[in-house]
Formats: C-alpha cells, sequence, structure tokens
C-alpha cells in the first residue's frame, strides 16, 4: 500500500545560521538556551517518526511544541535544516520544483486549521481546485468536487460562498477539497480547533467513517489529547520541537515514558479526570 | 571671494540632453508615432467621431455595470451630459483620450511593477523611494524633461501624466498582494500551484480591491496632470482652463473646471463601483 512516511533525524531551526543553533542542540542545549544564545528559534530537532501507510496517526503537542511544523515538512512546505523526509522510500528533499509540484498534486492534499479556503471563489470551485490546479478541465474537475461535496453531507451549497457558510461547513469544504485530489496522503493540521465540541465531536465521527472506507494515511495534528486518542491507530507526542513518545495509544497510556507524557495523558487515563472540552488552543 | 563655490548643473544637463537626443533621436521619434499614430489619435477620433448619444449611452451602461444602480448611473450620465451643454464635448473627448491612454500606459507598466516589489524586498527598497520622489516633485518639474526628449505635444504630455499617476497604482498593488492572507496562499501551494498559478488564480483575485483603489487614484491623478500638461500641449479641457487664466476670462476658465470636476465624479465612481466588485449571483464580493 502506499503512502508510508517516514523522518529521518530532521530538525528545523528558524534563522540565519541553523549551524550553529545544530551545534548547541547536539550538545544538550535546549531550546530556551538556543534562543538565548543565537537569537534563532527551535522547529524542531531530531525528530524520527515512521507513518505506516493506510491509518490515521496522531501527531499532539502543545502550542509551541512544533507539531505543525512537522506536518508541513512531509509536504515541504517547511524546508528542514537537517535530516530526511522519506515518502514510500523516496527522499522527497531530493525533488526538483516540478517532482515536488507533482508531489503536492497527487500524491499529499492537506487541511489546515483555519480552512485555507479561497474567499473569491464558489464552494464548488474550491473543492475543484486541487484537480484544476492539475491541468483538469472545468467540468471534469467540477464533477468530481460535485461528487465530494456530497461525500462530506454538503449538496445543495455549490454555489454558495465561502463566508456564507458556518465553520463546520466550511472545514468540511476544506475536507471535500483535499479528498477530491485523491491522493494517498492526507495531512490534517488541527482541523478541528477552531469548532466547537459537538461539532468537533460529529467530524470527527465523519473522518473516522472516511478513513475506514478510503484507507488514506492521515497525518492528524491535534493539541486535544482526546481527539489524538480517539482518531489515532498510533500517536506521537512533540514537547518543545522534540519527540517525547510514539506508539500504539492503548501503550503510551499504559507506560508513560515521564512525568510530561503522564500528566498530559491525565486527561484520557482512567477518567480520573473530569471530561473537559475546553481545552488550551494551539 | 564668494560664499558659495559655483556648482552649475545647467550645463552638464543640458549636454547630457542634447547627447540623448542625438544619439537616440530616432527611437524617441519611433516611441512618439507609435503612442500618437497607435494609440492616441486612433482613439481620440473615434471618441470624436462617435454621436454624442452613443457615447452617454455607453456611460450609461458602463456606470450601471459598475454601480448596479440606475439611479447613480443615470446621474452620472446627465453630468457628462451637462458637459456637453456648455460646449466642451469635444474638448471632453479630448481629454478623456488622453486621460485613457495614459491610464492604460500606467497600468501595463505599474501593474507589473507593484507585483514584481511585492515580491523582491531588495526592489521594494529601489522602487519605493524613487516613487516617493515621483510623488513629491512638483507637477510642472515633470513636463521639462518630457519636452526636452519629446518637443511640445500630446505624447510628452501623455509621459509626464503615466510618469505621476503611476505611483499610487504600483504602491496599492505592492500592499493589495502582501495583504492576502497566508494561510490561503499556504493551502494554494499546498495543491502544488506554480508560481503563475498562485498569482493568476490566488494572489491577484484577493488583491484585487486594493489594484483597482490604485486604479483609481491613478486615473483621478491623470486627469489632474492632463490639465497641468495643456501647458506644452495636450489639448481638451485643460486647454480651456488655461484659456481662461490667460485671457483673464474668469467665466470660461470656471466652465472648464466644472466640466473638469463633473468629469472627475464620473470617472471615480465608475473605478470606485468595479472595486467593490461583485459575484454573479448580485451579491457583495468577499472582502479578503
Amino acid at each position: 500500500m502506499n503512502g508510508r512516511i517516514a523522518l529521518r533525524h530532521v530538525s528545523k531551526v528558524y534563522g540565519a545560521d541553523p549551524r550553529t543553533a545544530l551545534l548547541l542542540l547536539a550538545q544538550g542545549a535546549d531550546k530556551q538556551r538556543v534562543q538565548a544564545e543565537t537569537g534563532q528559534h527551535v522547529g524542531l530537532y531530531d525528530v524520527s517518526l515512521s507513518i505506516p501507510a493506510g491509518g490515521i496517526y496522531a501527531i499532539m503537542g502543545l502550542s509551541g511544541s512544533g507539531k505543525s511544523t512537522l506536518v508541513r515538512h512531509i509536504n515541504r512546505l517547511v524546508e528542514p535544516s537537517a535530516g530526511q523526509v522519506l515518502i514510500d522510500g523516496e527522499d522527497v528533499l531530493g525533488f526538483g520544483a516540478a517532482r515536488l509540484r507533482e508531489l503536492r498534486r497527487r500524491r499529499i492534499s492537506m487541511v489546515f486549521q483555519h480552512f485555507g479556503l479561497l474567499p473569491h471563489r464558489s464552494v464548488l470551485d474550491n473543492v475543484a481546485f486541487g484537480r484544476r490546479v492539475r491541468g483538469e478541465s472545468r467540468r471534469q474537475a467540477q464533477e468530481a468536487a460535485r461528487g465530494w461535496l456530497a461525500r462530506v453531507g454538503l449538496s445543495g451549497h455549490e454555489h454558495d460562498y465561502p463566508d456564507q457558510l458556518s465553520g463546520g461547513m466550511r472545514q468540511r469544504v476544506g475536507l471535500a477539497r483535499a479528498l477530491a485530489s485523491d491522493t494517498d496522503i492526507l495531512l490534517m493540521d488541527e482541523p478541528f480547533s477552531a469548532l466547537d465540541p459537538l461539532l468537533r465531536d460529529d467530524l470527527q465521527t465523519q473522518l473516522l467513517a472516511l478513513q475506514a472506507e478510503l484507507g488514506k494515511t492521515i497525518v492528524f495534528i491535534t493539541h486535544d489529547v482526546e481527539e489524538a486518542f480517539r482518531l489515532g491507530q498510533r500517536i506521537a507526542l512533540l514537547r518543545d520541537g522534540r519527540l517525547v513518545q510514539e506508539g500504539e495509544p492503548e501503550a503510551v497510556r499504559q507506560a508513560p515514558v515521564d512525568d510530561y507524557v503522564a500528566r498530559f495523558l491525565a486527561r484520557v487515563n482512567g477518567g480520573s479526570v473530569p471530561r473537559s472540552t475546553g481545552s488550551a488552543r494551539g | 571671494m564668494a560664499f558659495f563655490a559655483t556648482f552649475d548643473l545647467r550645463e552638464p544637463i543640458n549636454r547630457a540632453v542634447e547627447t540623448l537626443v542625438e544619439r537616440h533621436g530616432d527611437r524617441l521619434h519611433a516611441l512618439n508615432d507609435l503612442l500618437l499614430q497607435g494609440l492616441l489619435l486612433p482613439l481620440e477620433r473615434v471618441l470624436r467621431q462617435a454621436p454624442p448619444w452613443l457615447v452617454l449611452l455607453a456611460v450609461l451602461l458602463l456606470a450601471w455595470r459598475a454601480t448596479g444602480r440606475w439611479r447613480v448611473a443615470a446621474t452620472l450620465t446627465v453630468a457628462c451630459y451637462l458637459i456637453g451643454c456648455f460646449g466642451l464635448w469635444d474638448a471632453l473627448m479630448q481629454t478623456l483620450a488622453l486621460v485613457l491612454v495614459a491610464t492604460a500606459l500606467a497600468v501595463l507598466l505599474g501593474l507589473p511593477l507593484g507585483i514584481a516589489i511585492a515580491h523582491s524586498r531588495r526592489l521594494r527598497a529601489v522602487v519605493l523611494p524613487v516613487l516617493d520622489v515621483m510623488q513629491t516633485l512638483p507637477t510642472f518639474v515633470y513636463l521639462i524633461p518630457a519636452v526636452m526628449l519629446f518637443g511640445l505635444g500630446k505624447v510628452p504630455a501623455i509621459l509626464a501624466t503615466v510618469v505621476y499617476a503611476i505611483c499610487p497604482l504600483v504602491r496599492l498593488t505592492d500592499l493589495g498582494l502582501r495583504q492576502v492572507d497566508p494561510e490561503v496562499q499556504e493551502a494554494a501551494r499546498s495543491f502544488g500551484t506554480t508560481r503563475w498559478q498562485l498569482l493568476l488564480g490566488v494572489q491577484l483575485p484577493l488583491a484585487w480591491p486594493s489594484i483597482l483603489a490604485g486604479v483609481n487614484q491613478t486615473v483621478m491623478m491623470a486627469l489632474a496632470m492632463v490639465v497641468v500638461a495643456s501647458m506644452i500641449g495636450a489639448r481638451g479641457l485643460g486647454e480651456e482652463v488655461l484659456a481662461g487664466i490667460q485671457t483673464l476670462d474668469v467665466g470660461r476658465g470656471l466652465q472648464a473646471g466644472l466640466a473638469i470636476v463633473l468629469l472627475a465624479v464620473v470617472i471615480d465612481r465608475v473605478t470606485q463601483g468595479f472595486g467593490r466588485g461583485r459575484r454573479p449571483d448580485g451579491e457583495p464580493g468577499a472582502r479578503p
């Protein structure tokens, strides 16, 4: 099955001189010290992950933990300072501009936290966007788009504009747009964080059903532990740009590697902490 | 002796211009002819020979298309009709031709320049100060080099107008492009857009209201400059104002001035109407 993703020793430093920062990090400095000494911001440090094909892989962490940076390495919206990103065994960092475009057009699509819809285009044209970009005719692209809109329950809204829809509907447009590209891999960057809890619940259910049917590799970013545990077949926890723990939800729950993970998981551990939906925003 | 050292720019400048005219006179001449024969004169001929009712009808339809309201469109058309009543219809058409050609040139040059500086910080650092200078220079100063290179006539008037009027368009194109929502651009890129697809499909449409505000400013400044440029041979309403001043005929000058104001209002309403943008369903366009 296609859609395997692997990150090997990926680091990302935002700044003029990432090398110095990486050197400091290799000597054991943490994010704060690098910031203080070089003025550079560490997004990720030495993250290695294997994401198997055909499942939902949830990556969680608080805001600033690097999870959004991490997911953007997979389709190279962010270029790493060091490391490798492999998709089905190919290092995408070696891709030229044309191959990278092909990768984004046919193999990876993405859903954004604030939807990223085109305000000047109708819902139908938004969903058809990916197919239009890769050169399909308007009619063909719109036909596919209509089908996907129906799948996410938005039939009848084809000719609305994004600002006429509610948040939940907008994100379903974002989802339909990503699905319409028929890619093996779907990246989702906190897609439901901006929505209210009930709506979030609905969309999670819908996403699980879609995944079961379509068998895509879904990389799901969230700051919400409950969401990660509900959706993820595997989960990973990031803290300050480092990978803290990774594995099947049950295994992580049983054996948190340290206090931080344990505290993070308190909410899903045996119900000892009351269920809450108002978690911190990422 | 004298407190001030002698430092005279006149001679070197005169010599530089002379050499420029000597060496590139043919090319300047060709450019002059191209603008005059290829663009301005045909347009002017069409506007002046068309029956006034047809032009007024065109104004009506254009204004309606822009504003979406018949009453506004009718008022603007009446304003144009009034200029005709002053006996200035022919002058109006000449001025309109000048403004249209100057605006077209300004858009042709200003839009790409605005796009370029939105994408290159270095270029912006060079271009913006130049625009500042162009905007602060007294308008008469533009006329001198234009006359030196092209002599008296309509073409130097147009070129001086373009230099003056291009600034807001460049600025507002740059501003509009830089204000496009980064997440929307990122989302578009995540679907594998080329630079052109991103520019034409996302960035320019979202910057459109700002760009059209720039076009609006450019037309208004072009209109203002066309009046000044009558001093170097631009015909039309400006010429009337000038004649009014020269003959101390206050009535004539003010009437032509009023005609210019009316034209300015019409152009302003129409271009602003287009700037607001509308959707096929008649709803006002989304402001990004």
